[in-house]
This record gives C-alpha cells, structure tokens and sequence, in this order.
C-alpha cells in the first residue's frame, strides 16, 4: 500500500480511475467499493464502461490514473491476469469461452485451483478426492454425461453452465460475471439466478447485466454506470426511479 | 504408473504403448544393423552400407519434426525459424569435429581448421575454447540452441506476439543467421561450412561401424525424444497447451502463466532441434550456413503437416516420408520436386489437413480433431 486509507472490510475498491483509448474516456474518474460477501449487480447503457471496469480488475486494461485496491493490500494496477486469477479474482466473459478442444471434464481440471506452476503442471496428477470434486461440480452444472466429450460440442447454454463450473471449482473469493444469461432461454436464466444466489452465499459476486428482469431476479444493490463513471447506486427500485437513470435510459 | 497422469490421459502409458514402441525401437536397433552387417552384401535383403547413414538423417529430420509438432501442433506456435536451432547443434558439432582433425588438415596446424590457417588466422578465436572435448561440444549442443530460443521466446512471449507475426519473426532470426555464419570473419568456415572430419570419439567417421554407432545414437536420440515430448502432451501441461492454443487470454484468467508455459516448450523444442542437429552432421559430414536458410524451416512445417499434426507420430511419418519421397525424386526427375513439396503442401492444407496419421486413423480422438482446427497461427 502506497498511502495509508481506511479500507478495512472493501474486498475491491477503485478509485479514481481513468481509462482512455485514443482520446475516448471508457473510464472517467470511476470510484467503486464492494463489500466482502456482497452481491453487486452493474448495469448501464453500452459504453458506458461496465466490460472495461472488468478489465481494469482482472488486469487486462491498465488504468492511466487512480487506484485499484483488492482486500486492501494487493495493487491489482500491478499484477498480470494470471497473479491476479491467482489473488482469487475469477471472470467469466460475455460469450462463453471454453476451451472446445478439450473435454468437459478437461475444462474443469484446468479451472482447478492448484498446481499452475508450469513445473507443477508436468507433475500434476488427480487424486481421487480431486477427481470427486469435478464429479461433484459436473452434477451441480448437469454436465455429467457429456463429461468425455468435447466441450466444442456443447450447445450455447451448456457452455456458459461449463463456464459458471470452472468458475465454482476454483473457489474464487471475487466472482466478476459478464451478461452471464445472453444467450440463455427464459428457463436457463431461472437456472442461472437460482445458482448466482446460492454461490453468493460464501463468496462476493458482481454481475454485469443487461437484462433488467434478471437484474430484479437477483434482488441485490445495482450500480448504475454511464459514461465511464457511476451515476446512481442503490436498490433495483431506487435506481429505476432515479430521474437521470431514466433520462440516461430513455434518452437514447 | 497411472498415478502420474490426469483425466483421460491414463491409456498414454498403457501396456500396448509400451509394446509397439519397443517394437519399433527393436526393428530399428537390431533389424537394420543386423542386416546391413551380418547378411552377405550380395544377398537382396542385405541393407548397402549407404543406406544406414541415409537412415541416420532422416532419423534426425524426424527427431526435428518432432519438436516442431510439439510447439506446433500442441501450442499453437508455428515455428518458421526451427531450422536455426538444428543448425546450431549442427555447427556445436561440427567444431567439435574439426578440433578433432588436429594435425591431419591440409595445413597440417595442430590448433586451427584449415579455414582459418587459410585466412591468416594466427589464434583461435575464444569460441572456440573447449570444443576439442566430447563433453563440452554436448553441452553446448544443448546450451546454445536452448538460452537462443529461451530469449528469444522471453522477449516474443512476454510482448504477446503470437500467430502469423511470431512465424514471420523465426523466418528473420534464421535468416539473419544465416547471413551471418556466411561471413567469414564470424569464424565459423563462412560458407564452405566444416567438413572433411576425420573422427568422433577417437573412432574413423567413414568407419562403417561407426556410422552404424551414429545410426544407432539417432535412433535413441529420437527414441527418447519421442518418450519426453509423449510424457509432456500427456501431462497437465499438455492439457494447458492445447488450451492455449485455442483461447490464450482464458489461460490467464485461469492463474496459468501462459508465458512461461510456452517459453518451456519453446526451449524444450529448440533443444529436441539442437540435438537432432549434432547427430545430424556426423552422418552427413558437412555444415554450412545453408542448413539456417528459411526454406528448410518451412519444409520442417510441411513434414509434421504431411504426416499429421498435433499427433507425435505423425511427425515422424511425415518426416520419414516427405525426406525419403525426397531422396528418390531429386534422383530420377530433379527439376519436379520442387512442384511436388509444393503440392503436398496445398494438399495436406486443403485435402487431408489431419495429415496421414489423420487419415489412417478416422475415427480417432479428440487430439487428432484438434489438429483439424484452422492453423493456429492464423487466428492470432
């Protein structure tokens, strides 16, 4: 930590940061705390800085100022993607990304959290209990049958389900969901609240959505960005009667 | 030993493995020295003593197809500059050989090669130090290919150059070494290269039970070569290679550090290249800038591609054959190989993209599949 602030309890603090590609201000001066076991819900109209705030978090984008902070100690503006996977930080993208030429059950021993080392990765063998676990976690995403198949060979909405496993079986402390029902039926995006509820409930959880019905679904505080900062905070009813939200919204 | 492998990768071990590749290592160790020494010449199964040397090389192309397929077919990086790496185990070797001619040269110095006597050298050059001993010259067989392609991946890798970009970066590497070692004051025979050795560890090269030492010394070479390169795809490494290959940035967000997975195959391959090189100029008994041209690394791709890519057998095949296809053409119609590599290449990319081994084996598993995918370099 560089200057000394009061951030006991903020599992993720930004603050102030900025980001801009060729003049454009994807981030403009954007401050965010979440708390540590928290739901947070982000929506926003396109452009409005919700995929690159991810980016900053998961290192891919680096800010050109401010501060990100993650339990109050690690600089995350200092740290590559992998260290900061390995903080604990896990993000599932917009359209899923799995990896199609290995199987199911492959995608989710990659996801694993231990043995990343490159050294560890030529010794690494599963035990048994390591092999329970995927098997626990198959069940729990309803892939168990397709478990030797290639994950390429899944349907759209098996994918993202894929995604959410490799997401569980890594126990992350900060899950960052990107739209993670585009794509879905109406009876995949129930599925879908029902699991982001119940893995909220031993880990801190912020969902980038487009879908307000899914928004409400969730029932958690929403954080309203436009324009790469955020312009209201609160609950789903509060925010959707925020004036310049309607305006924002309905302006467009 | 299935404790020591993951997932479905257990059957990489299994009894039958063990079998064929014993098999095939005992036709080759004992099949064709037994018929080359103990048949009588006139019998027609006996194998010519021109032969075995013959063999020996494309022993070596097949050990150097196989660390492409390795970085290639595994990792996605279409490597244009493997040729360089060979070279260098080649040249490591080929000083080693010329220190061992001493006093035997046409100038008779018991110190410098006959190029450099030649040139007006009066000492040899500090690079050269150490290269009268075996160990040595084998170390650096190792070394030198290996710290080359350790920087050159580190600074490729760590700036995220990757697809047809890193391809085109390998082409200017070897052809900038080869543009190099063409110059005379590098020290290293400009392009006349080294040749006219006399021996290897005390034994005569042209010795026929030498060349059968060497032959033998491939054989292993590749043998063991193949074992490692099995022993890393089947690994969880070999899992996060193909990962890679097909969704880099997901790697990382996974905690995996994609850098150094690929700078340890990169230097892996790049040795497995080295070593090929050394076997490689005993048997031919010459080196010379050429072997850096960027044509021969390009024809190192369209071996594993022939053969089968992102299948270890496959590259050997496609090295065995395309050299051997090589051999007899550039005999009985010269002026046509140069449209035949040139077909087989269009064909393996339009026509069989899975190569041999992918035809032979149809219904094959997921890695052969993989193979199947669009070139990875091209989806950068």
């Amino acid at each position: 930590m560089k200057t000394a602030k009061p951030l006991t309890g903020a599992l993720l603090y930004l603050n102030g940061v900025s980001v801009s590609f060729d003049g454009f201000k994807a981030l403009n001066d954007l401050s965010l705390i979440v708390e540590e076991g928290e739901l947070r819900t982000i929506i926003g109209p396109n452009g409005g800085g919700k995929t690159t705030m991810m980016d900053v978090v998961t290192g891919r984008t680096r800010p050109d100022a401010g501060e990100v902070f993650f339990r109050g100690t690690a600089d995350l503006t200092r740290l590559d993607e992998a260290e900061i996977a390995n903080l604990g930080i896990g993000r599932k993208f917009q359209r899923p990304t799995v990896f199609e030429n290995l199987t199911v059950f492959e995608n989710l021993e990659l996801a694993r959290a231990d043995a990343r080392g490159t050294w560890r990765t030529l010794v690494a063998y599963l035990t048994s209990d390591r092999r329970e676990r995927i098997a626990v976690t198959l069940a729990r995403i309803g892939l168990t049958e397709q478990s030797d198949q290639p994950a390429g060979a899944l349907s759209h909405g098996q994918k993202q389900w894929l995604e959410i496993g490799m997401l569980l079986i890594h126990d992350r402390t900060l899950l960052l969901l990107d739209e993670p029902v585009a794509g879905m039926t109406d009876r995949e995006t129930e599925e879908t609240a029902g699991l982001i509820l119940d893995l909220a409930r031993d880990r801190t959880i912020i969902v980038v959505e487009h879908d307000m019905a899914f928004v409400r679904s969730l029932g958690a505080r929403v954080t309203v960005l436009h324009e790469g900062a955020v312009l209201a905070e609160g609950s789903v009813d509060h925010v959707q009667s925020h004036p310049r939200v309607i305006e924002v919204y309905l302006g467009r | 030993m299935p404790a020591l492998h993951g997932g479905q990768q257990r059957s990489a071990w299994s009894l039958g493995f063990w079998i064929r590749f014993l098999a095939c290592g005992v036709v080759l160790v004992v099949a064709v020295p037994a018929l080359n020494f103990w048949v009588p010449p006139d019998s027609p199964a006996a194998l010519p003593d021109y032969l075995v040397p013959l063999l020996g090389k494309y022993l070596c192309y097949a050990l150097l197809a196989l660390s492409l397929d390795l970085i290639w077919g595994y990792a996605g990086i279409l490597s244009l500059g493997h040729g360089a790496f060979f070279a260098l185990g080649g040249y490591c070797m080929g000083m080693y050989l010329m220190r061992q001619i001493g006093t035997r040269g046409v100038y008779g110095n018991p110190l410098l090669p006959d190029f450099m006597v030649f040139l007006n050298w009066k000492e040899l050059p500090w690079f050269w130090w150490g290269f009268d001993h075996f160990a040595y010259s084998a170390a650096m067989v190792v070394l030198v290919p290996g710290l080359l392609a350790l920087v050159f991946g580190w600074l490729a890798f760590r700036s995220r150059v990757t697809g047809v970009y890193l391809s085109i970066i390998t082409q200017a590497m070897t052809y900038a070494l080869m543009l190099a070692f063409f110059r005379n004051d590098m020290g290293f025979g400009g392009n006349n290269g080294m040749t006219d050795y006399k021996d290897i560890l005390g034994w005569d090269i042209h010795q026929a039970s030498t060349r059968l030492g060497l032959y033998i010394a491939s054989v292993s070479a590749l043998g063991l070569g193949f074992l490692v390169c099995r022993y890393i795809t089947a690994s969880k490494l070999g899992r996060v290679l193909l990962a890679l290959r097909d969704a880099e940035s997901r790697v990382r967000f996974l905690g995996y550090s994609v850098t150094n997975a690929k700078l340890f195959v990169f230097a892996l391959s790049a040795v497995l290249a080295g070593i090929a090189g050394a076997l490689y100029v005993p048997q031919v008994g010459i080196i010379n800038p050429s072997e850096f041209s960027p044509g021969n690394s390009i024809e190192i791709a369209i071996w594993v591609s022939v053969g089968g890519r992102g299948t270890l057998v496959g590259a050997i095949v496609g090295a065995v054959l395309v050299n051997s296809a090589k051999t007899w053409l550039t005999g009985a119609a010269p002026e046509t190989w140069l449209f035949v590599l040139g077909a087989l290449f269009i064909l393996t990319t339009l026509v069989f993209p899975r190569g041999i081994v992918g035809l032979l084996r149809p219904s094959s598993r997921i890695r052969a599949r993989a193979a199947a995918v669009v070139p990875a370099g091209e989806r950068a």
